[in-house]
């Protein structure tokens, strides 16, 4: 049995039986799924290459979404990178750049793998995918990573939730950071102590950030939302492979995760009552794209 | 929820841009194209609530359409949905509505079968691309495209379920759950049998052979 509720039971899976975490999280899936480990790894890789495919589409095509409200940020910043102009350096800005690739993606009815939403999807490829590729990490190594980032994902989604509409952003955008400052950790040799600090220091930074999607679209301010879990990934992965540590431990901190997002207003869930959604602004936008809406209605 | 896999968190693989306004719009196309089951000629859609306001930015309006016409979430196909639909000779328009107290994302659909039989459905997509149709002709029901669904129309006399449940237990077909409804006593009324495996031909047969059943339709599960 490779059952795990928490990151205690996972780590104490791992040294029990003297693997990984990434086989761990494998063992449960060939257990659940009744399946071999090469058809699982075949399925992750299914998953991989859409990824891929995402960050590609959203780095060479002109994109838009559907309410004309966003794309072409992605490219903006590869511009800007291509031409030297960066804050941090040539790999922060790539993967900030793979990043909002694959938000843009989603935004134009785009191919993406939830991760572990749609609304947060940018992340993981991002910021993983940008220092695997950096590092020249195998197929196999990144797939090993991904599968620890949805280990640590199941844990989060069972220990509180992985939905804006019952946490807040934190649980969307913060868990997807916190699934991919783990998977870097793990792909960069971090041990289990390291890895799981990652996992704990990247959801402890993003604490009470609410879901406040201006006109209810997955657009505004989710797209740079995800760039913003990206470099939090990294920070946390840095951190963490520095031998920094997180005090509170990270299945302390996703319980803490649950009860902030028990404790928010429905305002601030999702439901665009509050926060940026109801600004002069946000008012504005929304109304705009209900007048084009009619328009479109009276035009059929 | 102790049994989440790795991959309901790394996924599903979708067309963008959110689980509960796309994915699920195009489940609820899935499902409902396997309710009417023959194929559909005009669609009229009326969306509710979350849908109502939101619908074109998350291409909620392509997604039911490419749901219906048979395409899954992860279908690029699904961005033209209108176009190929119209290829299809499939009519359709979209209406605002206010179905009053039911979950934000929810739409009624309104079907005419090519032999003009009209289908009419309420369905609410309920997070993470999970569905559930709540209504279907007026009546009541709970059909989330998981099990392979008997749905019937019978009258409402003694002894129809018992009936019923012999033919499947001499096929060896086991009930996961059962609903009877009914609008009035001894009036016609509506079983909705799931199953854990597919009924065959043959199993649709003997039970449309039972007196007092109208219809008897199976459902099948949907991705």
């Amino acid at each position: 049995m490779y059952n795990f509720k928490t990151v205690a039971e996972l780590i104490e899976l791992a040294e029990k039986n003297e693997v990984s975490l990434a086989q761990i999280v494998i063992r449960r899936e060939m257990e659940l799924a009744e399946q071999t480990e090469a058809q699982v790894r075949a399925k992750m890789i299914s998953s991989l290459e859409v990824m891929r495919a995402a960050i590609k589409k959203g780095l060479q095509e002109d994109i838009s979404s559907m309410s004309g409200l966003t794309g072409g940020d992605a490219r903006r910043i590869e511009k800007a990178r291509l031409a030297g102009k960066t804050v941090v350096g040539d790999l922060f800005s790539r993967a900030l750049a793979n990043t909002l690739a694959v938000s843009e993606v989603n935004a134009a009815m785009g191919k993406i793998v939830a991760a572990p939403t749609a609304g947060s999807c940018g992340i993981l490829p991002g910021s993983l995918l940008t220092i695997a590729d950096h590092n020249n990490c195998t197929q196999t190594e990144i797939v090993d990573a991904l599968f620890v980032a949805a280990g640590f994902g199941v844990i989060i989604a069972q220990q509180a939730s992985v939905s804006g509409a019952a946490g807040g952003c934190q649980a969307e955008c913060g868990s997807a950071s916190s699934m991919a400052a783990a998977a870097i950790s793990y792909l960069l040799g971090g041990d289990n102590k390291a890895i799981t600090s990652a996992a704990a220091i990247a959801l402890k930074n993003i604490l009470g950030l609410v879901c406040d999607p201006v006109a209810g679209l997955v657009e505004v301010p989710c797209i740079k939302r995800n760039a913003i879990g990206t470099s939090n990934a990294l920070t946390s992965a840095e951190l963490a492979l520095a031998g920094v540590e997180s005090l509170i431990p990270a299945d302390e901190v996703i319980v803490a995760m649950k009860k902030v997002g028990d404790a928010l207003p429905c305002e601030l869930k999702e439901t665009s009552l509050g926060g940026l959604a109801t600004t002069p602004t946000g008012c504005k936008i929304k109304s705009q794209l209900r007048q084009n809406s009619l328009k479109t209605e009276r035009n059929e | 929820m102790s049994n989440l896999s790795a991959f309901d968190i790394l996924g599903p693989i979708m067309i963008g841009p959110s689980s509960s306004h796309t994915a699920g719009a195009v489940r609820i196309g899935n499902l409902v194209r396997e309710i009417v089951g023959t194929k559909i000629k005009k669609a009229n859609i009326y969306f509710h609530g979350s849908f109502k306001e939101t619908y074109q930015g998350h291409g909620t309006d392509k997604a039911i359409i490419g749901g219906l016409l048979g395409l899954t979430t992860a279908n690029s196909k699904i961005r033209n949905s209108f176009a190929l639909a119209r290829q299809a000779g499939i009519e359709f328009s979209f209406f605002p509505i206010d179905l009053s107290d039911v979950h934000p994302n929810t739409l009624k659909l309104e079907l005419f079968a090519q032999d003009e039989k009209k289908t009419v459905l309420i369905a609410s997509s309920v997070g993470g691309g999970n569905i559930i149709v709540t209504e279907l002709n007026g009546i009541k029901v709970k059909l989330k495209g998981e099990y392979y669904t008997l749905i019937t129309l019978h009258h409402d006399q003694p002894g129809i379920i018992a009936r019923i449940s012999e033919v499947l237990q001499q096929y060896n077909l086991n009930i996961a759950e059962m609903e009877v409804l009914r609008e009035h006593k001894g009036h016609l009324a509506t079983a909705i049998i799931n199953l854990d495996q597919p009924a065959s031909e043959q199993v649709i047969e003997l039970l449309t052979a039972i007196p007092d059943i109208e219809t008897i339709k199976l459902v099948n599960p949907i991705a």
